[in-house]
């Protein structure tokens, strides 16, 4: 579950403007839709936004990750021409759009069926005594904030979590304080299975359509 | 045209008809909540489900489902009922079971549909959900645990009242109705909100906990604040007006009505005047009296005033019966200084086709172009706004505003202020305009100036410039904004030929050509200022506002809502008002009392009841006997002819919510006025 939208909080900025850069890719994005249905841009450009924010934030001190705040939505309203609430109502029900702000890395750790039925409890608890945070809080340093979510859709190589944009896949508790104490010194741990998994194979290699697999060159 | 067969019925309907609209020309009902016939459909509350044979293996929502050639439809079969039970103990999980503390316990969807399809037990254990009321203003009250996410509210704000500020927030559990940035809901036509709620999560904020629904006396009568003549039912228990409600007419007011007309009674019981009063010489204050008393002052009073020193004003909220039986009584004076007109409007009132609003309201929508002159329809009749908004929404046609440039829920193209720019733009387009059936309202507060009649004038010239009349179609309209106007001009309350209008009968009060001044319900111009001291002036009334201030000698008439009447609205269509509640106090009929004066005065009115008025007046004026039926006018020229001034024009109506005795003295009004009015003027001025 993600944080609630907070109206009259501190921390909402009292204006949003896209960068330079990201104003081009508002028009790519915009052109991609039929004269009149404008409004369809609406997710790719909350979800442009939510970047935008986090790749700020994590230049300040304490970090902050990617977040859309209320600025943003009325902004980019105005840009498609819609009525705010259209925007509001979008932006809250998406799960992966942040209607308050983050920590530098998201934990998304997924408990659905078959994580947990492979010890996400585990990694849940694993990454509550490392950060030393509850569920939906923020570490003081503001690296990290953990969240729990539903399927992701990596059931093959439960349990994982998700970093930002990144799987983190076969996880066991110490691999998972291994990915967080990386992460923490601001280096880039290995994406995927930690187990050495390719995709989703099995850990010895391919047991059928080896032809297959060699062509597309995964072995 | 397919033909399907409901529950073993068969019947052809238009395509694109669906599934719960054919049930319903069979008379066959479907449970629904989220659908509404003047709404768009979302098909989210799936109470409306039934079966197809031979369609899908599982129910389908009828609302969103159209019909198909052949299709056989049951909505009385097991499967259905099953689903129904199933969408009904769902919707019911985190529905509280507070009915007995609820408004709308006796008159809810839920509470009814789960008598059908409920049952007598809940099998969830869990926790109900709760959720934060909302905050939407002074008129509607909110209690969002009770709300069943039908989101009707949502799209009555988008669709009809065109100020989306209302939307569904988050998801699944934690969804919620809300403005989500603490606004309110900025719409004079916020109150039909309560109506279309199937649950009590909206309610009547003045109303609340105040009365049940089937302890009230309910009267179907006709509304006056302003000149639609919107249908409503008033519900009273005792002497006391609870509430105001709509009633289906689909030409005039579809099933919405304004929130002047639902919340503004709470007036009624303030300020009255319950008994006559006399303006004491000696201490100038008004003194209480006896009918007797104040009838033999007048008679007094009057000994020696010849007929052309008289005058008589009627104001807004008269119906036509005492406005006739005070044309009568002046009559017998042989006077003819009379005026309906206290805006200080100045129009050519001979040809009735120059005040109607001649395409009919319903007439609106088979407009293709819509030129708004001097107006700001959303305050003036915000009905009408709503079916210009309708009409724009269905037909995207292109909509013209000359005069103030407001928000009036639609885009327009702002083609000046004034009368120059009015000339200009039917000269340009006169040749080009391609529309078949253009539509002009021009604001009855464009007359309210000097230049008032050759305005009328040139509004002629333009309409017929711009093709606003054609065989079949005339596209000329008056916006009035008082409910008594269109009948008062109807039946000549206006000046006759060596008669004074309004403005000459104010100016002959101070220079003592009028000596007695007669105003019936006229609180609509600071009478107190404006009337010259020496005047003799009888005040009759039920509010003690503007007219009453003045008044040497006042008797309590009766608010609409106490008497049975006539009114005529703007587009000339008779509607009978019936008496909901008795007047207090010693107020009494209007008619009644200027007949009863008549006898005293030696000039005794020939009818003793209401029925011989009514007769007097469909003799002379036949079209008004046939009762809501709209008596086209003949176009025939009017205006006179002058030179018109450069001035903008500028509208009339600076507060919604204050614009006649009723809500002047309503507390809920004042609150609105409060938080809705001030609160954009506040605004527009930090913006300046």
């Amino acid at each position: 579950m993600k944080k609630p939208f907070e109206l009259h909080a501190d921390y909402q900025p009292e204006s949003f403007e896209f960068t330079k850069a990201n104003k081009k890719k508002v028009e790519k994005i915009i052109a991609l839709y039929p004269k009149g249905r404008q409004q369809s841009a609406v997710m790719p450009m909350l979800d442009l936004a939510q970047r935008q924010v986090g790749e700020e934030g994590a230049k300040m001190d304490p970090p902050v990750g990617g977040w859309i705040p209320r600025a943003a939505m009325d902004t980019i309203a105005q840009m498609l021409g819609m009525p705010n609430i259209k925007v509001y109502e979008v932006a809250s029900f998406y799960s992966m759009y942040n209607m308050a702000p983050v920590g530098k890395h998201l934990v998304q750790v997924c408990t659905t069926t078959p994580c947990w039925l492979n010890g996400s409890d585990d990694i849940v608890k694993s990454c509550k005594s490392h950060l030393g945070i509850g569920m939906n809080e923020t570490t003081k340093d503001g690296k990290f904030t953990l969240m729990e979510v539903e399927c992701l859709g990596a059931c093959v190589n439960a349990p994982m979590v998700q970093i930002n944009d990144d799987y983190y896949e076969d996880l066991t508790p110490e691999t998972m304080k291994e990915v967080l104490d990386l992460l923490g010194e601001d280096m880039k741990p290995e994406v995927g299975s930690q187990k050495g998994r390719k995709a989703s194979m099995a850990l010895s290699g391919p047991t059928t359509l080896k032809e297959t697999a060699k062509k597309a060159k995964v072995i | 045209m397919p033909k399907i067969t409901i529950n073993g019925k068969k019947i052809d309907v238009a395509p694109g008809t669906s599934i719960l609209q054919a049930a319903e020309q069979l008379g066959i009902e479907i449970p629904r909540f989220c659908y509404h016939d003047k709404l768009s459909v979302p098909a989210n509350c799936r109470m409306c489900l039934v079966e197809i044979e031979g369609g899908p293996p599982k129910p389908v929502a009828s609302c969103a489902m159209a019909c198909g050639e052949g299709m056989v439809v049951r909505t009385d079969s097991e499967v259905v009922k099953k689903a129904r039970k199933g969408v009904m103990e769902m919707l019911l999980i985190n529905h509280p079971l507070d009915c007995p503390i609820c408004d709308q316990g006796g008159e809810c969807d839920l509470q009814d549909q789960a008598m059908g399809y409920g049952f007598d037990r809940s099998r969830f254990a869990e926790n109900k959900r709760a959720v934060p009321d909302k905050e939407l203003g002074p008129l509607i009250k909110t209690v969002m645990t009770r709300c069943i996410n039908c989101t009707r509210c949502v799209r009555f704000a988008e669709e009809i009242a065109g100020t989306p500020v209302l939307g569904q927030m988050n998801r699944g559990e934690d969804a919620e109705i809300g403005t989500f940035i603490d606004q309110l809901v900025q719409t004079e036509l916020s109150g039909n909100l309560i109506d279309i709620c199937p649950v009590g999560a909206l309610t009547s904020k003045p109303y609340a906990f105040k009365a049940r629904s089937w302890e009230l006396r309910k009267t179907e009568t006709i509304d006056v604040h302003d000149a639609v003549g919107s249908n409503i039912r008033i519900d009273a228990r005792g002497r006391e007006v609870m509430r105001v409600l709509p009633r289906l007419h689909e030409d005039v007011n579809e099933e919405w009505i304004s929130d002047r007309t639902r919340f503004a009674y709470d007036g009624l019981n303030n300020q009255r005047i319950d008994r006559p009063y006399i303006r004491n010489k000696d201490s100038g204050k008004l003194v209480e009296a006896t009918w007797d008393e104040a009838f033999d002052f007048i008679k007094t009073k009057l000994k020696g005033v010849k007929g052309e020193q008289m005058a008589a004003l009627v104001g807004d909220l008269v119906e036509l019966e005492s406005i006739v039986a005070l044309k009568d009584l002046l009559g017998k004076y042989a006077s003819e200084n009379m005026d309906c007109r206290t805006d200080g409007a100045q129009f050519d009132p001979a040809q009735r086709a120059g005040y109607l609003f001649n395409s009919t309201i319903a007439g609106i929508e088979e407009a293709d172009a819509i030129l708004i002159i001097g107006a700001n329809p959303r305050w003036e009749a915000p009905l009408i706004n709503a079916r210009i908004r309708k009409t724009w929404m269905e037909k995207r046609i292109p909509i013209g505003v000359i005069g103030e440039a407001v928000d009036l829920t639609y885009p327009y193209h702002h083609a000046g202020t004034n009368m120059d720019d009015l000339v200009k733009l039917a000269k340009d387009y006169a040749k080009k305009v391609k529309a078949e059936k253009p539509l002009i309202i021009v604001g009855s507060g464009v007359f309210e100036r000097t230049d008032g009649m050759a305005i009328h004038q040139a509004l002629y010239d333009a309409a017929e410039k711009l093709g606003m009349i054609k065989e079949g179609w005339n596209g000329f309209n008056i916006l009035h904004r008082a409910a008594s106007r269109v009948g008062a001009l109807d039946v000549g309350f206006v000046p006759g030929k060596k008669g004074k209008s309004f403005k000459e009968i104010v100016d002959g009060t101070k220079d003592g050509s009028i000596k007695a001044l007669y105003l019936l319900g006229a609180d609509e111009f600071p009478a107190h200022s404006e009337i010259g001291w020496k005047t003799f002036v009888i005040y009759q009334g039920h509010h003690g506002d503007h007219g009453a201030a003045r008044a040497d000698v006042i008797l309590p008439g009766s608010a609409y809502s106490e008497k049975d009447g006539i009114y005529v609205n703007m587009e000339g269509r008779p509607q009978l008002a019936k008496r909901a509640v008795f007047p207090p106090g010693e107020a009494r009929e209007d008619w009644k009392i200027i007949r009863a004066l008549s006898a005293v005065l030696n000039k005794t009115l020939p009818y003793d009841t209401q029925a011989q008025l009514r007769s007097r007046i469909y003799e002379e004026w036949t079209h008004l006997e046939n009762i809501d039926v709209v008596a086209q006018a003949q176009w025939k020229k009017f205006g006179k002819k002058g030179k018109t001034l450069k001035a903008d024009f500028v509208n009339p109506v600076r507060n919604f919510y204050l614009t006649n005795a009723i809500c002047r003295a309503s507390d809920t009004m004042k609150a609105c006025s409060e938080s809705f009015v001030r609160q954009t003027q506040d605004v527009l001025e930090a913006a300046e």
